[in-house]
């Protein structure tokens, strides 16, 4: 039988090794799995490499995370916004990494892995900063730059519901990066608000299919922030 | 003398060029302002690079969703019709050429199209750049909203951007409070301009070398 169900966010994030690369889901704090990032802080995994399309707002979730030192290095699209401050001390004072990545290429990289691809040409951000010493090719008259898939060892999603074969669908916006984080990761984890019998979801609205995820963990009311 | 236009009128003008049926996506900052000017005959569908199609006006206070932001993380609404989807699709909407139109703000506009949005260059700043880049080379077509000078009366539209690249050659017009201009394979083209102009005076707050309509539009 199979049940990806575990009873306590203690017990999902169990065995994130120090010097993991995490890719944790939201936009902003839509779609920000909180609990399950909290939970990770009190794990104790150290020197991380964490994926998101932000660095953290006010100190909760990834700031949180940030603030409590066990960042390596963060990979986003966009650490600027207006109550980042944890990152932005960590940032000049040299105490975190930083690779800034355009955003659908973050999204794309990641989807890369998940899907097996050694890569792939995206003509976003050609001849700017952030193709500087990639390689790069002319196809159909037209510049790409060619950029390499995103894994993750762990992936740390938050989605609205969830049957015990971690089947998933999502609320609203916060879906974001939540299905391409879920297929990158070796061992995804997942919170969701309710969990339902297997069969109770509709198979036609199912938006990310249970072989993506490995473990569910419930969180009935999460802490949302804007 | 000449006047200049609001933000609000700069706002009007632009979603008064956007056809019925357009699929548009609006940057943060003063391209924003455009969804509140749409002509009310017109369908036009708002992407947001978060994963919506179809994304409405703010809601009052007691239906604020958090789940339910833009690209600045602004609450906002879905219009009947509206769909939700993940970042991967979101960017292939951009990239693979599906958007209409994206309007973007700008530091600087070069006289070949290049733009630069999202970096001032300072030492020890965190780079951002967000979804600009993307946005910038998918749409099918990139307006440019912006102050025509900084603030400091220096040119933004230049022969060359000294601020980094966002995207090379992919500006189809600018938008400033004084001047519409088309950015073509010959140069800069001013369409419109605001009453009193002269073209001695455009030129000279324009570094880069501009060419005129042979009578431009009114713009106001």
């Amino acid at each position: 039988m199979i049940n990806k169900i575990v009873n306590s966010l203690a017990e999902a994030v169990a065995g994130i090794h120090d010097g993991a690369t995490v890719l944790l889901s939201g936009f902003g704090g839509a779609g920000m799995p909180t609990e399950l990032i909290h939970a990770l802080i009190d794990q104790g995994a150290r020197e991380l490499t964490v994926v998101n399309n932000n660095a953290g707002n006010g100190e909760t979730g990834l700031a949180a995370l940030l603030k409590a030192g066990r960042v390596r290095k963060m990979v986003c699209s966009f650490p600027k916004s207006s109550n980042s401050y944890v990152f932005e001390g960590l940032y000049r004072e040299g105490k975190v990494e930083l690779e800034c990545v355009p955003q659908g290429t973050m999204a794309e990289r990641m989807r890369a892995a998940g899907a097996g691809l050694g890569g792939f040409y995206t003509p976003t951000a050609y001849g700017t900063q952030l193709a500087e010493g990639k390689e790069t090719r002319e196809i159909n008259g037209r510049q790409y730059v060619f950029e390499l898939p995103l894994k993750g060892d762990f992936a740390l999603v938050k989605a609205e519901r969830a049957d015990r074969w971690g089947n998933l669908i999502y609320r609203k916006a916060a879906r974001n990066f939540g299905p391409v984080m879920c297929m990158a990761a070796a061992t995804t984890i997942v919170q969701v608000r309710e969990i339902v019998e297997l069969g109770r979801l509709d198979p036609e609205s199912i938006v990310t299919p249970g072989i993506f995820v490995k473990r569910v963990v419930g969180v009935a009311t999460p802490q949302l922030s804007s | 003398m000449h006047r200049s236009l609001t933000r609000d009128e700069i706002a009007k003008r632009v979603a008064n060029d956007i056809p019925d049926g357009a699929y548009v996506n609006l940057g943060i900052g003063l391209p924003v302002l455009v969804a509140n000017f749409l002509p009310s005959d017109r369908e036009v569908v708002l992407q947001s690079e978060n994963g919506i199609l179809g994304m409405g006006p703010t809601p009052p206070e007691n239906e604020i969703d958090l789940e339910l932001v833009n690209a600045g993380k602004q609450p906002v609404t879905l219009v009947t019709g509206g769909a939700y989807f993940h970042h991967a699709d979101s960017f292939a909407m951009m990239r693979g050429g599906h958007l209409d139109i994206a309007i973007l703000g700008g530091f600087q506009v070069s006289a070949t199209g290049d733009l630069a949005n999202w970096s001032l260059g300072k030492p020890g700043v965190a780079p951002a750049v967000g979804g600009a880049m993307d946005l910038a080379v998918g749409a099918k077509s990139l307006f440019i909203m912006m102050e025509h000078n900084m603030k400091d009366g220096g040119a933004k539209i230049v022969e060359r951007c000294t601020y980094p690249l966002t995207g090379i050659g992919v500006v189809t017009r600018i938008y400033t409070d004084i001047a519409v201009i088309d950015v073509t394979p010959q140069g800069l083209l001013v369409t419109d301009w605001v009453a009193g102009m002269t073209r001695e005076t455009l030129q000279s707050r324009t570094q880069a070398k501009l060419a005129f309509a042979a009578s431009p539009r009114a713009l106001n």
